[in-house]
């Protein structure tokens, strides 16, 4: 049955590394405007592109 | 058929901003425009190949029928001004955020984003939608400040520069943690669930105790965080209430959430049980969403204005003969200053040149201009018309007559800590649960059974933690917010709805509320005008510059003049003339001698022809389409009163709209206005609501129990209130407050449901048995139904308001 502890010890690092992509995009501000890039995604990027 | 064909030309949008195109002389190819502003803007964007703006909204431009003069913003090459409103700079690379107010679209979003093309300074451009805000780094060798805020002007873009609006912005950075908060708690709640599984399901007698072990310490360790840091709020909030003596309903839930954890680190180190950490991590994650849903209240609002954003930054100072731009606080007594064209005088002053046509009507509630002659006062926060002006300053900003508003004590007090009467529930709520688990304990004690005894107390108040009806109150008040949100009614906070559901007594302003601040509306009595004496008037005149006069001949619109013999105005009374042998007179019935219906009351300009009184043009308020419907809706459920700055010229009109039994003032200063409210607060212990839009209305929104600010799209400035309603959805504030009542009825009922819940986990709790299973089973359960509850009913109560058509549309 000791393997349930290395299964849970893995799962619990993988959930964790999730809540850390979680904390870091937060930290980006990547949840300060949610409206924005919501419109964004729409546009065709011709300009941006040449950049 | 050619006939047809000019109407259909007529009826004509606007390429750029959709508004009526008056006639149809402005176009480029198959494309028309209300005006040459419209066009210059369309002209521009074509030039760099950015008519994608046009693709992907019709429509999507911003009026620029009034001009932008040339040197408007020569005040942003003073560099003390400068550095009010640059963030970064480095001498080579600036950045710094412009607040638009125009933005409202996605073609906005992509044109501003694509600036760099207009100005090839810019290196970056980032817009915040919902901030309405535009985040800018430019090169300072390539182009200037100044040069950057032309360049959206040009575009129609002209940024809504303000000393106060900066100075607030950079204090008020965007907060992040509750978004860690949530984040760490919906981890380590999912987590412990996994681990808890087992006793779930009642295997946790098989489970060998080493496993068993490990699942509990790591459960322990997921929960610390949560306690310590998701947590965090409700014991902060919790402990400023005993502070401030008075019972939160966070006190209880922090109660709650210490006593789960001390009672299953009890139970788990004891071996006794297997403790309840799971829900206690869950009701956390739940509680800080809907705090969450509840808190997102309106970025792009700012409720606490003051008369400080309403002004320009910075004014032209004539000294010994050349203009500097001068910032407004440096402004000094005696400076001569120099004002244009539909700007705003922010002090008052004495008019020493130029012909002065004040419009008031947001400051004291005038509906006409006044027309003001040299050597006379103008008063800080009017609005020049037309014409350039110089003014000597008699007061500073600081010391003007409308600033003075501001040094009122109501508005230097700090917002007391507002109950709501969830509290009171909650409150009784807590005592009752309070008694319950001392009666339990007690019973139990006298029983022997003393492990029960702790074991009934703590599972009590585990149990009866007021979760539930923090979350029914988050969860209706965060969809309530939203969807008035839709509807463009802004609310401060969520304790507004309540407030809003409470109030018994609504008071209107007149101008700019119930009426069009810039528009009067004129009407012709008399006997009939041919076209040529129509444009004998309209002659006539053009030749003044009264607001009266401006008025009839924009009613009149005709393009043609005649000629005009002997042309004589007499100041404030009337004009007179000439044409085609005919003497032609025009003014109050005191100047002509005479009036052609002697009974109607309200501004008016006589017309007489060869000594014969011909008729005459009546300007009256526009009042907004809808109004005497929201007012018999209204009248039906509280009582009103109207207040006025302006004259009582429509007393007669607005005795017609308010019925008998309402109270209307008019000539009222800020101050009257002020106590108004005061007075109906003290003697008859109303609840008053009190909805304006100027700053004459400032200290009574302030005052009033609940402030009602009303906003043109156009005008971007709103005294501080409690909430914010777009003028175009003010014929549905009835609605809006029928909706706010019924959001009370949710929460109401939403809290029966989950008290329900909460009385079967009693059940248990008193015998002393409540096992983990059924707090995990009872804890989502009540948590998701209410969530659910909440959302459909505040829903379905939105479609039956029908105030979901914003989103089908």
């Amino acid at each position: 049955m000791s393997v349930i502890i290395i299964l849970l010890t893995v799962s619990i690092c993988i959930a964790g590394a999730f809540l850390l992509a979680f904390l870091w995009s937060v930290k980006d501000g990547q949840f300060d405007d949610i409206q924005s890039p919501a419109e964004r995604i729409l546009f065709n990027n011709k300009f941006n592109n040449e950049q | 058929m050619s006939t047809n064909k000019n109407t259909i030309i007529n009826n004509k949008a606007c390429f750029h901003c959709g508004d009526d195109c008056p006639n149809d002389s402005v176009f480029i190819g198959e494309n028309h425009f209300c005006c040459n502003g419209c066009k210059s803007v369309f002209e521009i964007l074509n030039e760099h190949d950015l008519c994608t703006y046009y693709s992907l909204n019709s429509t999507p431009g911003i009026g620029q029928k009034n001009e932008i003069r040339k040197d408007k913003f020569q005040f942003l090459d003073n560099k003390d001004i400068q550095k009010k409103l640059i963030q970064f700079t480095n001498g080579k690379q600036t950045q710094l955020t412009l607040y638009l107010p125009q933005i409202h679209c996605s073609s906005c979003l992509w044109l501003l984003e694509n600036i760099h093309l207009l100005n090839a300074g810019i290196q970056n451009a980032n817009v915040n939608f919902s901030k309405k805000e535009i985040f800018i780094v430019f090169e300072e060798e390539k182009t200037t400040l100044r040069e950057v805020v032309e360049t959206l002007t040009k575009i129609g873009y002209e940024p809504h520069l303000s000393l106060n609006d900066v100075s607030t912005r950079q204090s008020n950075k965007t907060d992040r943690t509750r978004w860690y908060k949530i984040g760490l708690a919906g981890f380590c709640f999912g987590n412990i669930m996994m681990m808890s599984f087992a006793d779930y399901l009642s295997f946790s007698n098989e489970v060998e105790p080493k496993i068993q072990l490990y699942f509990k310490g790591l459960s322990i360790l997921l929960a610390l965080p949560v306690l310590f840091y998701s947590a965090s709020e409700f014991f902060v909030s919790a402990w400023n209430g005993i502070k401030n003596k008075y019972l939160n309903i966070d006190l209880p839930v922090a109660l709650a959430i210490v006593i789960t954890f001390v009672r299953s680190i009890y139970e788990i180190s004891s071996r006794a049980g297997t403790g309840y950490l799971d829900s206690m991590s869950g009701i956390v994650f739940f509680m800080l969403i809907g705090r969450w849903l509840q808190s997102r209240t309106y970025q792009t609002i700012s409720f606490d204005r003051d008369y400080k954003s309403f002004f320009p930054i910075a004014l032209n100072v004539i000294k010994e003969g050349v203009i500097t731009p001068t910032e407004i606080s440096k402004v000094k007594i005696n400076d001569i200053i120099q004002i244009h064209s539909n700007e705003i005088i922010p002090v008052d002053a004495i008019l020493s040149k130029g012909g002065a046509n004040i419009d008031y009507s947001f400051v004291s509630g005038e509906s006409l201009p006044v027309q003001i002659k040299i050597g006379e006062m103008i008063y800080a926060g009017g609005k020049q018309l037309e014409g350039l002006l110089e003014l000597i300053v008699v007061k500073e900003v600081s010391q003007s007559y409308l600033t003075n508003l501001w040094n009122n004590p109501i508005f230097n007090k700090k917002d007391s800590i507002k109950k709501s009467s969830y509290d009171t529930i909650g409150k009784y709520f807590t005592y009752v649960v309070l008694m319950l688990g001392l009666v339990a304990g007690i019973y139990w004690g006298f029983q022997g059974e003393t492990k029960l005894m702790w074991n009934a107390i703590t599972t009590v108040l585990i149990v009866a933690c007021p979760c539930a009806l923090l979350l029914s109150q988050n969860y209706t008040n965060g969809n309530i917010l939203r969807i008035f949100g839709l509807n463009k009614f802004y609310l401060r906070s969520p304790e507004i709805i309540e407030k809003l559901s409470k109030i018994n007594h609504i008071v209107l302003d007149k101008t700019g509320t119930l009426t069009q601040a810039d528009s009067n509306s004129v009407r012709y009595t008399g006997k009939v005008l041919t076209e040529e004496v129509k444009s004998y008037i309209s002659s006539l005149v053009k030749q003044s510059s009264h607001p009266a006069s401006k008025l009839v001949a924009h009613f009149l619109n005709i393009i043609n003049s005649e000629d005009i013999t002997n042309f004589k105005e007499t100041e404030g009374q009337g004009i007179e003339g000439w044409i085609h042998e005919h003497h032609i007179k025009l003014g109050s019935s005191k100047f002509i001698g005479g009036e052609y219906f002697a009974n109607v009351e309200g501004s008016k300009v006589v017309f007489q022809m060869d000594d014969e009184i011909w008729g005459e043009f009546l300007i009256t308020n526009k009042y907004r389409f809808g109004v005497t419907k929201l007012v018999q809706s209204l009248k039906q459920e509280y009582t009103l009163s109207l207040i006025s700055g302006d004259n009582d010229t429509e007393l007669r009109n607005v005795v017609d709209l308010l019925g008998k039994d309402s109270e209307v003032l008019f000539n009222q200063s800020p101050l009257e206005k002020l106590n108004y409210i005061k007075q109906l607060q003290s003697n008859h212990e109303l609840r008053v609501m009190m909805v304006g839009d100027g700053l004459n209305d400032a200290g009574a929104l302030k005052q009033s129990s609940i402030g009602l600010a009303v906003t043109d799209s156009g005008n971007n400035f709103t005294p501080s209130s409690d909430c914010i309603i777009e003028a175009s959805k003010l014929t549905r504030l009835d609605t809006f407050l029928k909706f706010a009542k019924e959001g009370r009825k949710i929460i109401l009922f939403s809290f029966t449901i989950s008290a329900m819940y909460n009385v079967i986990g009693l059940y248990f709790a008193i015998q002393g048995v409540l096992s983990p299973v059924i707090a995990a089973i009872l804890m989502p359960c009540s948590s998701i139904t209410i969530i659910l509850l909440t959302y459909g009913l505040t829903e379905l109560a939105a479609y039956r308001f029908n105030l979901k058509e914003e989103i089908t549309n």
